[in-house]
């Protein structure tokens, strides 16, 4: 490896990945190094510049983001590491060693390739797409079949009922799904994404987002994953460099480092206004204190609740079905006694959210439902408690108490009132959080 | 000869092995045709596909046999090949070019990129991606192309019963010569039956070498 690339520079960074996954989790990863690597196009390569003398060093296990702007470089510097494109100049290595050694081929087969446009062949069936590279390894039918059944499940996908289907069949989201899988068919040691989620609507790229989040807790592969939404790097990435026009690399650092300590006036700018409220995408529910959930059973009677909760009987009651999925609220001041609760007497339940739903995206969930509170499920869908504004607002100012120096013990959350019940409360507007960060305000603190 | 009807029904029993001999030779002649043309086509439209430059002269030479008219191109070959099978085959192949061509390169193009680039970064190598991804995409349009080809090639071979083949043709022009309008008929009707159900059955064939293509979407 080479000298200048071989330690790893950026051995001081907190790599979340590294510490959130579990003790003796098998993986595969591989490190990533970009050494001096320049790309000209054009026939003599004296084109314009589109990625000029990047450097950076991604370890095993890490998700490293590269994002900035369009026509930054980003999927110019994303396929040069499986060799769909050459650098002019420098040299990238996969644990350590120099790709532009090895036969391309080869070499891609041991890479995953997820793009915005999926690529699914259209020709073949699920389960044939995401066995290609399998096959093209020669593994045999019933290990290919084995592999397909695990990773559609992986991915979220029923395996009977999408295997024999075409990717025209599918929803967009399905299909991306289906290109996750594809990727990771033979179990690579490093994935590219470029713009994986780019083509999906905000509400199922956050969740695929949030799937691949938790993939990759439990698979630990290193991801170069390629993006121009800054929202979207911070919470995907481990580390992210941001690049700039002229295929630049203007910042490389962790999502906190890049929120707190923008290294030039550019990356904060690219960054936002808003960056006290993105480092909210930097945490997930699960950090919240929640509050109980008060729960009904669909048929139970209200004297059962009452005399349940001892007199303290909060007005709104969450519904929950058989299986204890939640399925309304139900105004219990309303009802006698004597009266069984009915999923009739429901009104559709608050946003729910999951445990490693970021911050970000439950805030924006509650204010776009307008209600105060969104439930927490556990994996089975089940309520675990509520997630209030409040809590969020306060861990908000408990953060930026911290960046501004101050200590401020009154701004800790205390366990929020919500007796008031999960109904609308105000302003419409509030949902209208600033996104992608272009706004003229200068940066604060 | 107003009381002569269109089509002597007993002349039709009576004869029935000679028609039935017109209608093989007529679908044999197209068959080779078809056959030879989509071989020769495939070759030069994957010439043209990796070497770009070859695409112009290719397609120009194509279209050049192509606007020959028929009659004239078979006058012209009789000096070479004489009154034989060869001689028909040759010009019918030569028609069947252009179309086969065109057809297997918009094809070809036809085949989204996303989905090469994904068949690239998967390591397919491109003799892989050829035939396992381009050419199955292809299909819907190749088929087209095929269908289009067969269906102007039993046109054709009517014509070749000038230089003494012809299948059908034959029928027809004996009973132009003999001034009997059964035969004529009988060919005329059986060459557009003929086409009618060998295109209905090339439609069936695409559609089941192409499950994936659903509703329009193979067919163009
Ligand atoms: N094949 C090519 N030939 C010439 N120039 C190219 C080619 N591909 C990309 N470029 C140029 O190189 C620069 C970087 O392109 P690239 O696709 O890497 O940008 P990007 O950061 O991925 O942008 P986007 O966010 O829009 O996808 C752009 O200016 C682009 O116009
Ligand atoms: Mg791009």
């Amino acid at each position: 490896m080479a000298r200048h690339v071989s330690e790893d520079p950026f051995r001081g960074l907190a790599l979340p990945t590294s510490a959130n996954r579990p003790a003796g989790a098998p993986h595969r990863a591989a490190t990533v190094a970009f050494d001096h690597v320049t790309k000209r196009y054009g026939r003599r390569d004296d084109g314009p510049t589109a990625v000029d003398d990047l450097s950076f060093f991604v370890p095993a296990g890490a998700t490293c983001v590269l994002v900035g702007p369009s026509g930054c470089g980003k999927t110019t510097s994303l396929k040069m590491v499986n060799r769909l494109i050459e650098p002019t100049q420098g040299r990238i290595l996969i644990d350590g060693q120099d790709i532009s050694t090895q036969d391309p081929t080869r070499l891609r087969r041991g890479i995953g390739y997820v793009i915005q446009q999926v690529g699914l062949f259209p020709h073949q069936t699920i389960a044939e797409n995401v066995a290609v590279v399998p096959r093209l390894l020669g593994w045999s039918a019933r290990r290919r079949r084995d592999r397909v059944e695990e990773l559609l499940r992986l991915v979220g996908l029923e395996p009977g009922q999408h295997m024999n289907r075409y990717p025209a069949d599918l929803s967009g989201g399905e299909r991306q799904r289906v290109g996750v899988a594809r990727a990771l068919a033979a179990d690579p040691p490093l994935l590219l994404m470029d713009e994986p989620f780019g083509a999906v609507d905000p509400i199922v790229r956050a969740r695929l987002q949030d799937e691949l989040l938790r993939l990759q807790r439990e698979l630990g592969k290193t991801i170069l994953f390629v993006t121009h939404d800054i929202d979207e790097a911070i919470k995907m990435g481990d580390l992210v460099a941001v690049m700039r026009q002229g295929g630049t690399l203007a910042q490389f650092a962790t999502p906190a480092e890049l929120l707190t300590q923008p290294a030039s006036d550019f990356v904060a700018r690219f960054v936002g206004a808003d960056r006290a409220l993105k480092r909210l995408t930097l945490r997930r529910v699960a950090e919240l204190p929640l509050e109980p959930a008060p729960i009904v059973g669909l048929g139970e009677s209200m004297g059962a609740v009452r005399a349940r909760s001892g007199g303290r009987t909060p007005r709104w009651l969450l519904l929950v079905d058989r299986q204890r999925l939640p399925v309304g609220w139900v105004d219990g001041s309303t009802l006698p006694d004597a009266a069984a609760v009915d999923a009739a007497a429901a009104i559709r339940p608050s946003p729910l959210l999951g445990r490693e739903t970021t911050l970000r995206d439950a805030l924006s969930l509650l204010l776009d439902a307008a209600v105060r509170a969104g439930i927490v499920v556990d994996e089975a869908g089940r309520p675990v408690g509520l997630a209030t504004i409040d809590a969020i607002t306060a861990l908000l100012h408990e953060q930026n108490d911290l960046t501004d120096g101050r200590d401020d013990p009154d701004a800790a959350p205390g366990p929020p009132d919500v007796t008031a019940g999960p109904t609308a409360s105000g302003s419409r507007d509030d949902g209208d959080a600033p996104r992608g960060g272009r706004s003229p305000r200068a940066p604060r603190g | 000869m107003p009381s002569e009807p269109l089509i002597r029904w007993p002349w039709v029993t009576a004869h029935l092995d000679e028609i039935g001999a017109a209608l093989g030779q007529h679908l044999f002649l197209t068959v080779i045709a078809v056959a030879a043309g989509l071989a020769i086509s495939a070759a030069l439209a994957l010439l043209a596909h990796r070497y770009r430059r070859a695409e112009a002269p290719i397609t120009w030479l194509a279209g050049v046999v192509y606007t020959i008219p028929s009659l004239a191109l078979f006058v012209l070959l009789i000096p070479v090949t004489g009154l034989s099978t060869l001689t028909s085959e040759i010009g019918l192949v030569g028609y069947t070019l252009l179309i086969l061509i065109r057809n297997i390169l918009a094809g070809l193009d036809g085949v989204p990129r996303d989905v090469l680039e994904a068949a690239d970064a998967m390591g397919l190598t491109r003799r892989q991606r050829l035939f396992q991804v381009e050419l199955p995409l292809a299909l819907p349009i190749v088929m087209a192309g095929i269908r289009i080809a067969t269906v102007t090639t039993i046109g054709l071979v009517t014509v070749t019963a000038l230089i003494g083949q012809g299948g059908l043709g034959q029928l027809m022009l004996a009973g132009f010569i003999n001034l009997f309008p059964t035969e004529i008929y009988v060919g005329a009707l059986l060459s557009i039956a003929l086409a009618v159900v060998v295109d209905a059955g090339l439609l069936l064939l695409q559609r089941a070498l192409t499950p994936w293509a659903r509703g329009g979407g193979g067919r163009r």
